[in-house]
């Protein structure tokens, strides 16, 4: 049970009194696109504004709702990016060719365009704003979205906790967030460590592989300093890594999954 | 509310051929295996590992994983659904039916009452009504498309009751407790609907 994080108490409701109680329903909202950005040829952010929006917790997704004119409808559920308290909601949408949903969103919505979004949810896979212990976030391709929401928090808080990302992509080309995430780095307020899988600038000083096990001993806060590790991307990126934390000395409750195949 | 839909411009999806009868609101069909649960993969040794059902009178009956394996198997072939949206049609198990395990659970005079909490190695709690687990409805199943469950989807034994979302079939299941009350598990705790009926889109807390 999430307590005391300030606006997105709302979100998480209190379900531990009596399992019949009238919890209001998350009601659908229409949401309107205030702009939207590029971040790579595959992943696009849709900044939203959504009306009466309750506050969430850094890692929580809303469910997003497409009808069309007779009546078929779609729905997915995408991680919010943006930090709590943010004036707006903001999604990265991977690009999936040939699917249902994301080609929608990516390419045919527009600023000013409404639509239908439902959350914040979940109530686990969450970095509450006043939780101080070190925090290490590992990413695979458009996995990092839950948890650049994490970073922003971090990065536009005071807060002096060690914080690491382990982020792993295809090419330097497929990085989300590629610039802010330098920004953050100059800025001092995070280390950020590019694992790239399959193509990389000739002259590309970070890890060229898969995420492994010495990776992760070189750059996993010790596990006696008591951190929190969140994994999310892929089931066989997030199942390694999983794994690999735990045999390093992670205690298996500090570690936290999130798995995704790209949704369609 | 919001009664009347909105109208997403421009959404003119590929519309799903076939199977649609058979996909709940809100669902797509997958023909992958997605992989969710919320921390590391629980390994516990098949020499080390039991199943227990504790009555609401506190009477207990154990199995070992040998004793639970060479109980008769039911072979059911059933759609599943996940909240995250996919569904998955025609998947193969085999498992042995919860009524087996109930019957032979009263027979030790375990009593069985309206709730059932499924616990899972990893510490991952479940509530289901007890008649979402009776009659058919519901196996602790030890294989997965003829094959033994691998870890990843629950093995060595998960429950299953295809009938509701899938954070009901609880993976690396390990007993049931039946309880008087309905005590909501890991996920209802957080903010997940209490049964959880796909054809009614039970997904969260306050859904009808």
């Amino acid at each position: 049970m999430i307590r005391g994080a300030s606006s997105g108490i709302k979100a998480i409701r209190d379900v531990s009194g009596s399992a019949t109680s009238s919890i209001p329903r998350l009601e659908w909202k229409v949401a309107t696109v205030v702009a939207v950005r590029d971040e790579t040829r595959r992943a696009r952010t849709l900044v939203l504004d959504v009306p009466e929006w309750p506050g969430h917790l850094a890692g929580q997704h809303v469910d997003v709702r497409l009808v069309a004119e007779d009546g078929y409808e779609a729905q997915r559920s995408y991680s919010i990016a943006s930090a709590p308290g943010s004036a707006h909601v903001e999604l990265t949408v991977e690009r999936i060719e040939n699917a249902e949903v994301s080609p929608y969103l990516c390419d045919v919505l527009q600023p000013g365009d409404g639509v239908e979004v439902r959350g914040p949810i979940g109530g686990y896979f969450v970095r509450r704003p006043d939780d101080r212990s070190p925090l290490f976030l590992v990413g695979g391709g458009s996995g990092v979205v839950p948890l650049m929401s994490m970073l922003r928090q971090h990065a536009s808080s005071g807060s002096a906790t060690s914080v690491r990302l382990l982020y792993s992509a295809r090419s330097h080309d497929d990085v989300i967030y590629k610039n802010e995430l330098n920004a953050i780095v100059a800025a001092g307020r995070a280390r950020v460590e590019l694992a790239l899988t399959r193509e990389w600038p000739s002259d590309w000083k970070g890890f060229r592989r898969r995420i492994d096990r010495a990776m992760l001993e070189e750059v996993a806060p010790p596990a006696s300093d008591g951190g929190r590790a969140y994994i999310c991307g892929p089931t066989p990126l997030v199942e390694s890594v999983a794994n690999l934390l735990v045999e390093i000395g992670y205690d298996a409750a500090s570690v936290r999954t999130e798995r995704f195949g790209p949704t369609a | 509310m919001s009664d009347r839909p909105f109208i997403a411009r421009g959404f003119h999806a590929r519309r799903p051929t076939g199977n649609a009868a058979r996909i709940p609101p809100g669902q797509y069909e997958t023909r992958d295996f997605p992989v969710l649960s919320a921390g590391p993969t629980p390994r516990t040794p098949l020499d080390r590992w039991d199943f227990t059902i504790t009555g609401s009178n506190g009477q207990t009956i154990r199995w070992s994983w040998d004793e639970l394996s060479a109980l008769p198997r039911e072979q059911p072939t059933v759609d599943i659904h996940c909240v995250t949206k996919w569904s998955k049609l025609d998947t193969k198990w085999g498992g042995v039916s919860v009524d087996t395990l109930l019957g032979l659970a009263r027979e030790r005079a375990v009593t069985e009452t309206g709730f059932v909490v499924a616990f899972s190695d990893g510490g991952y709690t479940t509530n289901v009504p007890t008649a979402d687990v009776t009659g058919g409805k519901a196996w602790i199943a030890l294989e997965y498309d003829g094959a033994a469950l691998a870890a990843e989807h629950g093995g060595p034994a998960r429950l299953l009751i295809p009938h509701l979302y899938f954070w009901k079939s609880a993976k690396w299941v390990r007993g049931l407790r039946l309880t008087e009350r309905n005590e909501p598990g890991f996920w209802e705790q957080l903010g997940y609907h209490d049964r959880g009926d796909p054809w009614r889109e039970q997904r969260y807390q306050g859904d009808p």
